[in-house]
């Protein structure tokens, strides 16, 4: 009886073990299947030409994608720009001031405008940024995902410079420096990996959105750099060429997003890197 | 009799309503090692913290009375000015983890944007160093990281950043707290030597602590100055029945 009981017991744990297993590598089974999947169809039609050319008019062999890389690049920029000035400026706010009427309600909003489903945000920027302007532009995409990348560097600068001892702002401080001297050369230095880390994360975020980019970016088959005409995107590229009916331009879209896809991995591959080798030992 | 550094006259600091020190009044000696003695919470940290006007960091933090540093009133000047005149080092190391040593004992002037030529600062960190004892060890490691030192050399090297300062008094709040015995010995020599060139202040919860290496002991208990005097005639022939009680561990 005890023996047995005992067999069982371990049967129980070993079986218990198992599935732990066997669910962890299953729910990395997704991502594996898609990057197969994406390289399988995308990798036939990379080459020098795909990644320099203009897209070609339906019927003709060949083209490629520079406009969109072009163009998510300036998307890139402009969201950049807009976005992580006032991402870590909130960020060392609402790590410097934890209680108050203010910080709560910013820290709400923020957690909020997380939530926000992204062609919401896409509509907003249409509304106030296209309609005004009468066209739709490269500055009102930057605009909407601007707003989709704030959230993600506040929290995270947030997160990062709490993390930080208090014992390193009173050293500082104890020195008779300044207290906008001491968060800007020892609380930011110190934090900098994580910031860095957020920047790069939300980056990768958003350089897939299409949603937000619909009504603002909106797409266009030639080159554009003039921030206040349409620009074409990667993503918006795909999501058009892959409702085409077209098969030469389904094969581009596949090419597209296996371009998209290794740029978003290199990014949070980089942003992993980052973390490790940056790191600050307090 | 030199007129001294620090004169505090009936000070008092509370925090919201809840008051913790009540009314202190004493003189710190020039070049002499005035030490602050009581039970956890009595009041001596926020006493020093005080001096260098730390305690303006916690917010409703209220004072009244005198902080006079040569005669010249603490809480008329800037905090920044009177922060650069009295060095503090705290009961953790804390050096400045993105920064190398040299540039740990120069933090003072980098920090604050003071221009010097690479020869006045290669002198600074030298003679800072060599003040606090650290010299001999990291002079062939000057660029790395200050966090890889050990906790005591660490500690020592918040010393020579104070040090590097040129600061009037130096304060020490439990600088062995968080030290092994071996680091804390080493410290408390450092302190006795330092005194001849800097006076010093320091927090400690060890009698015996303050024993060794006091001039002046000052024992403070639930915010009140119990007593304060030279360190001999304290530990021998305390006036106060509390005083007494302290130091032979009926309470503390």
């Amino acid at each position: 009886m005890e023996t047995e009981n005992l067999f069982f017991r371990i049967f129980k744990d070993r079986l218990f073990k198992l599935v732990v297993i066997v669910f962890s590598f299953a729910s990395s089974l997704p991502l594996l299947f898609i990057l197969f999947y994406i390289f399988k169809n995308g990798i036939a039609v990379i080459n020098w030409q795909f990644l320099t050319q203009l897209p070609k008019p339906v019927g003709e062999v060949g083209g490629g994608i520079s406009n969109a890389i072009v163009g998510t690049a300036i998307l890139i920029i402009l969201s950049s720009i807009c976005s992580i000035p006032l991402g870590i400026c909130t960020g060392i706010y609402l790590s410097e001031h934890r209680t108050g009427k203010l910080s709560y309600a910013v820290r709400l909003c923020v957690e909020i405008l997380q939530g926000m489903p992204s062609i919401v945000i896409g509509i907003i920027a249409y509304m106030w940024i296209v309609m005004p302007l009468r066209t739709f532009s490269a500055f009102s995409g930057g605009i909407a995902l601007a707003i989709m990348m704030l959230p993600i560097i506040v929290r995270s600068t947030e997160e990062t410079l709490k993390l930080i001892p208090d014992s390193l702002k009173e050293a500082s401080l104890a020195l008779g420096v300044p207290y906008y001297k001491t968060i800007l050369k020892v609380i930011v230095p110190a934090g900098l990996s994580g910031i860095v880390t957020a920047v790069i994360i939300s980056i990768a975020r958003v350089a897939g959105e299409t949603a937000p980019l619909l009504f603002t970016a909106f797409g266009n088959p030639f080159m554009n750099v003039n921030i206040s005409k349409p620009v074409n995107a990667l993503p918006l590229l795909i999501f058009n060429y892959a409702a085409s009916p077209y098969p030469e331009w389904h094969a581009l879209a596949w090419g597209a997003s296996l371009v998209l896809a290794v740029f978003v991995l290199t990014l949070n591959f980089f942003a992993k890197m980052m973390t490790k080798k940056w790191k600050v030992q307090f | 009799m030199e007129s001294p550094v620090l004169k505090v006259e009936s000070f008092c600091a509370s925090f919201g309503e809840h008051n913790v020190l009540k009314n202190i009044t004493l003189d710190v000696t020039q070049n002499k090692l005035t030490a602050m003695m009581g039970p956890s919470g009595c009041g001596k940290t926020t006493l020093v913290r005080c001096i260098n006007r730390m305690h303006e960091l916690i917010p409703n933090a209220s004072v009244s009375g005198k902080m006079l540093l040569h005669n010249e009133d603490l809480y008329a000047m800037s905090p920044i000015i009177a922060r650069r005149k009295i060095g503090m080092v705290f009961q953790r190391p804390n050096p400045f983890p993105t920064m190398t040593i040299y540039d740990n004992v120069i933090a003072g002037y980098k920090l604050n944007g003071v221009k010097k030529s690479r020869e006045e600062f290669d002198k600074i960190v030298e003679e800072s160093l060599r003040r606090a004892a650290l010299w001999d060890e990291v002079k062939n490691v000057l660029y790395r990281k200050g966090t890889f030192l050990s906790g005591g050399q660490q500690q020592r090297l918040c010393i020579a950043r104070a040090l590097a300062m040129r600061p009037e008094i130096l304060l020490l709040d439990e600088p062995t707290s968080a030290l092994d015995p071996k680091s804390t010995s080493h410290i408390e020599e450092l302190m006795i030597e330092l005194k001849e060139t800097v006076t010093i202040i320091l927090v400690t919860h060890n009698i015996a602590q303050a024993a060794r290496t006091s001039d002046f002991t000052a024992f403070i208990y639930l915010g009140e100055l119990v007593e304060f005097g030279p360190t001999q005639k304290l530990f021998t022939v305390p006036k106060d029945k509390r005083t007494e009680e302290y130091l032979t561990g009926k309470f503390g």
